[in-house]
């Protein structure tokens, strides 16, 4: 396979390409768009399908059995801070790259149907924003990361603010200000404590500082400064997602997207938090997670009743995708916390089956636009279904998938989530099934009043066209491929999830005894860990040495 | 008579190291040519060839500085001090002083207090400054500091006809020399306390004994705080900043903006963190809070400004707080990291002060936000250096600023100041509340109504008042913007982008500066 730094920046430098191409032919003239395909946007379309086809390559390509990084791209970045430009594909990022190329090409293609002002830099800015997010789930290295992660809210600002949906100019720009500065200042807080991770673990461990992820040893830090770094880490990630208390800026910022721009936005930007979570925080500071879980599985908890509950009582479609997304995301936060592979592996596999399912979903919600003349108001939807059943079909299968039904992909990584939760916290798992049902009530809420009942006033109900059914169809059939074979996806992760969840599981399930009288009575999950290949170093956690651990193995 | 012949014969003049003193030599040369350049008759020549004198005399200190690169010495009697660190400086004031020069080609200033008069003025500032940053001794500080502060003032009245200048070189003149006085009341009371004027002694007198907590030292310590804030414009002392930054014409804001931050910080480096490096308990705290109190003020005060220029006032303010940061921790570290900012920073303001220049002189909006609306559609060129230097300002990653900004973190972390990289982060965040309207107003806003409105100049003023038939003549409309103005912002956007992107430069320029002061 090519290197990973291909997969990133090809987007980017065919966006790029687009732009300088319509600068190029501009010149002189307006610029106007005329509408349908334009240079730009083919130049897009191929790039997002080259990423794509690259993803789905190192899908195949990837070894389930072993958690060692794969493709390694290593390279110094600047040597005087230790920072690395160190790109991988694991098991935990591998299929969160599938989705992310998947998703934005599906958006790329649904893009090119409507005609943009200044298509060069629309598509610039669009597929910016996918090596962006591409960089920050191969990152290995935690510099590069937070890079990443503040780099990719850039092309969305322009994106939003420049060729967003709503009609009052005043209200868009101010909507999207407003999610960006609530988002950066999750990430500024992380962009300090990541660089006291590195200088820290630096300090106390002895050594040169570094960045990388493999080689920072945070569990030398006092337990005080992992706790501020680990809820600096938390705001960052848990306003990415959005989560309860922290969601201030989604229905805005929701109201004021494109759709298309919508679809990855809400599809891929907050699996990155969740992805940071699992695959940055829990193994460096398990320490601070097992002791925050309780406040963790609150948050997801809250989100995921709070979400929902306002799922079903919106009227704006956009915006029961958006609260349903809050109480999804509050799943899988869920699943992170509950600090066991289980769970961590439902998590994972949540976060694949949610972007599959909620960026169809959100296409569909324009779609039913289209048929209302232009609203959202599921009030003003109707009958749509009368006259077109392969639109009801398509959203019939996303509706059900989204309420998690037994037989769909969604169903198995709840299921996992809930079994990990259920293994840590048996109080909060109870209350969490109640959020299995209230999916069903908004999920299918939606469906109905747009697709059953009386025929509104202002529909006109006609059946999708080819094109529509090229962006839906891919992802419609990666939906039904997962529901009929999860082991897919849960295979290939298995390994890495338990690699990086293993020494918050230990000190979870072991709290303040002895690591080795521990892991002496909990035989069974030490030879599990060893198994699942995880080293001394990561079984030992925090306080043993390795060589514990090493013994049993 | 033979004897005094034997006297004069055994007289041996002191060594005067020309090599170390020659990018001054052509600064301060520069400027007597310079001024005598701009008596010659012919207006063309007047307004083409002296700017460029000005630039062949910069560009002259410049590969004299790069000449000098890897030298290590005390000259002038030990009272300066060639190390990375002062060429360095030396370096980024040139370019500062440079792209000044560009934007004030076809300046209304420049024109108004006659071209000669004008760039000698700025020649001696950039001398000044580089002097104060090689400045060894409380004495070569004290000369430096005023050579760069005196053309100053007078460089901010130069647009003799609006009143905002003269008010602002009014302002600045009195303010300023409050700071200089403070400071030299603090300088005079550290002699008499440590008995000595050289860093290094007073870095020896201070170490032993209980000199570092006599209230003598600590006095005259506090008072060259206060002095220096002044000049470095750090909360509270920043009240000036805002007004004169305005006030000033933008081609001498720019020059100001970005010239006298790199000087005042370089003495902040010098003077705390090697003269002053044994009572670092002492003043490391309190530096420390007046880093907090600035990045807060300054941050807050910019929210909501409408005048580009005084937003980037404030934003020069809170920027001055960040690199404070390195100043605190007094470890090589920070030394690296506050030259690093300092260059950054240079390409940063520069892109901005450029895209406002041309703005400046292409709408009659003078330099409200509202002279940027729809520039992304109409003038990329100048729309993209602004939005990378509103971006780097902020610290956004694939910006030179984010690199800067987390080689700060990085500092005052690793100093035991984790709480002072946080409070660069906050900053951070309040800063966004008033880059993003900027970026917002190019990309998002809708052009005004298309026409050019020619700024409006008053018309002469009675001779009592310093009006001049003679130079209203010269005055007129002045030319648009031309090619150098836009050349500025292009190429200081392209840096700010390009050091984000492969830093590695950057930091090997800095490498050596830390080292210089002789700290870990």
């Amino acid at each position: 396979m090519p290197p990973l730094s291909i997969i990133i920046w090809l987007p980017a430098a065919l966006g790029l390409l687009g732009a300088l191409a319509e600068l190029a032919r501009s010149r002189g003239r307006g610029g106007e768009a005329a509408g349908g395909w334009t240079l730009p946007g083919v130049l897009a379309v191929l790039g997002a399908l080259g990423a794509l086809g690259l993803s789905i390559g190192y899908i195949a390509d990837f070894h389930a059995g072993s958690t060692k990084l794969q493709h390694v791209t290593d390279t110094v970045w600047i040597r005087d801070l230790g920072i690395h430009y160190k790109l991988a594909v694991t098991g935990l990022n591998v299929f969160l790259v599938g989705l992310t190329t998947l998703l934005f090409a599906l958006a790329t293609v649904a893009a090119n149907r409507r005609a943009w002002n200044r298509p060069g830099l629309f598509f610039f800015h669009f597929m910016l924003a996918e090596s962006a997010v591409l960089g920050a789930f191969l990152a290995q290295d935690l510099a590069l990361f937070v890079a990443f992660f503040d780099l990719m809210l850039i092309p969305f600002y322009f994106l939003i603010g420049g060729w967003g949906s709503d009609r009052d100019k005043v209200t868009r720009v101010r909507a999207t200000t407003k999610l960006v500065i609530y988002t950066f200042v999750g990430s500024l807080l992380m962009l300090a404590a990541a660089i006291a991770t590195g200088v820290l673990s630096a300090q106390e461990g002895g050594g040169p500082i570094t960045f990388a992820l493999s080689e920072i040893h945070a569990s030398a830090l006092g337990s005080g400064t992992q706790d501020w770094i680990f809820l600096f880490f938390a705001a960052a990630f848990l306003v990415k997602m959005p989560a309860f208390p922290l969601h201030g800026w989604m229905p805005d910022g929701y109201r004021a997207m494109p759709i298309e721009v919508l679809m990855v936005f809400s599809g891929v930007l907050s699996k990155v938090g969740a992805y940071g979570f699992l695959a940055i925080v829990l193994p460096l500071f398990p320490g601070a997670a097992v002791h925050f879980q309780t406040l963790m599985l609150v948050i997801a908890l809250t989100s995921i009743v709070y979400g929902s509950m306002q799922a079903f009582s919106q009227t704006d479609a956009r915006l029961i995708a958006g609260y349903s997304s809050v109480a999804q995301l509050g799943f899988i936060t869920l699943g992170i916390f509950a600090l066991n592979p289980q769970g961590a592996q439902g998590a994972l596999l949540q976060m694949v089956n949610h972007g599959l399912v909620v960026a169809p979903l959100l296409y569909i919600v324009a779609l039913l636009a289209q048929r209302t003349g232009g609203s959202e108001d599921v009030r003003q939807m109707g009958g749509i279904a009368f006259r077109a059943p392969v639109l009801a079909s398509v959203f019939l299968v996303v509706a059900l998938a989204t309420l998690a039904i037994p037989g769909s992909g969604n169903f198995v990584g709840e299921f996992l989530i809930l079994l990990g939760v259920f293994k840590a916290k048996l109080a909060i798992a109870i209350i969490a099934f109640s959020g299995v049902v209230l999916a069903s009530v908004y999920a299918l809420r939606l469906f109905i009043r747009s697709m059953h009942n009386r025929q509104a006033p202002g529909v006109s109900s006609f059946d999708i066209g080819v094109f529509d059914g090229a962006v839906l169809a891919p992802a419609v059939a990666v939906v039904l491929l997962l529901a009929l074979y999860p082991q897919l996806a849960l295979h290939r992760s298995e390994r890495s999830v338990q690699a990086n969840v293993v020494s918050a599981d230990i000190k979870a399930s072991c709290g303040n005894r002895r690591i080795f009288d521990c892991l002496f009575s909990h035989r069974g999950l030490a030879v599990e860990l060893a198994q699942a290949g995880a080293s001394g170093h990561q079984i030992a956690g925090g306080y043993a040495s390795g060589r514990q651990v090493l013994v049993i193995k | 008579m033979s004897s005094v012949l034997l006297a004069t014969a055994h007289l041996k003049g002191p060594h005067v190291d020309f090599a170390g003193l020659s990018p001054l030599i052509a600064l301060l040369g520069g400027a007597a040519i310079v001024l005598l350049a701009g008596l010659v008759g012919s207006r063309r020549v007047r307004a083409h060839a002296v700017p460029g004198l000005t630039l062949v005399a910069l560009g002259a200190a410049l590969g004299l500085t790069i000449w000098q690169w890897h030298e290590q010495k005390s000259i002038v009697s030990g009272a300066l001090r060639i190390d990375p660190l002062a060429l360095i400086l030396t370096l980024v004031l040139v370019a500062g002083a440079a792209c000044a020069v560009l934007l004030a080609w076809r300046s209304l200033a420049a024109r108004e207090a006659a071209h000669g008069e004008f760039h000698a003025l700025l020649l001696t500032s950039v001398g000044g400054m580089s002097l104060l940053a090689s400045a060894q001794n409380t004495v070569a500080l004290f000369v430096g500091l005023e050579l760069l502060s005196i053309p100053l003032y007078v460089m901010c009245a130069t647009e003799l006809r609006r009143e905002h200048s003269l008010e602002s070189g009014l302002k600045y003149l009195i303010i300023g020399s409050v700071g200089s006085a403070t400071l030299l009341y603090g300088l005079a009371m550290i002699y008499g306390a440590t008995g000595a004027t050289d860093f290094s002694a007073i870095a020896e007198k201070l170490a032993s004994g209980t000199l570092a907590t006599d209230p003598l030292t600590l006095t005259g310590v506090a008072l060259c705080v206060a002095g220096l804030c002044f000049k470095a414009s750090v909360a509270p002392f920043h009240q000036w900043t805002p007004d004169v930054y305005e006030g000033a014409p933008t081609p001498v804001t720019a020059f100001m903006a970005v010239t006298t931050k790199v000087a005042a910080l370089g003495v902040f480096l010098r003077f705390f963190d090697v003269a002053l490096i044994s009572t670092q308990s002492t003043w490391g705290p309190a530096l420390a809070t007046l880093a907090t109190i600035t990045i807060v003020v300054g941050n807050v005060g910019a929210l909501g400004q409408s005048s580009l220029k005084r937003m980037l006032a404030y934003s020069s303010v809170a920027q001055a707080g960040y690199m404070l940061a390195g100043v605190v921790v007094a470890s090589r570290l920070g030394v690296q990291a506050t030259a690093l900012y300092l260059a950054v920073y240079l390409f940063m303001n520069m892109a901005a002060f450029a895209v406002i220049v041309a703005r400046e002189r292409e709408t009659g909006l003078g330099d409200s936000i509202s002279s940027l609306a729809g520039l992304g559609r109409a003038r990329p060129l100048l729309a993209w250096p602004m939005t990378l230097a509103m971006l780097g300002l902020a610290g956004i990653p694939a910006t030179a600023g984010f690199i800067g900004k987390f080689y700060l973190i990085d500092a005052a972390v690793s100093g035991g100041y984790a709480w002072l990289g946080v409070v660069i982060v906050v900053g951070s965040m309040i800063s966004l509340g008033y880059y993003l309207p900027v970026i917002a107003a190019m990309w998002m806003g809708e052009a005004p109504a298309e026409g050019r409105t020619p700024p409006v100049h008053p018309g002469g003023l009675p001779a009592l008042a310093g009006g001049s038939p003679e130079l209203d003549a010269d005055a007129g409309v002045p030319e648009a913007a031309g090619w150098e103005v836009g050349t500025v912002a292009v190429l200081a956007g392209a840096a700010t982008l390009f050091f984000g992107i492969v830093p590695q430069p950057l930091f090997d320029l800095v490498h050596h500066a830390g080292a210089a002061l002789g700290l870990l």
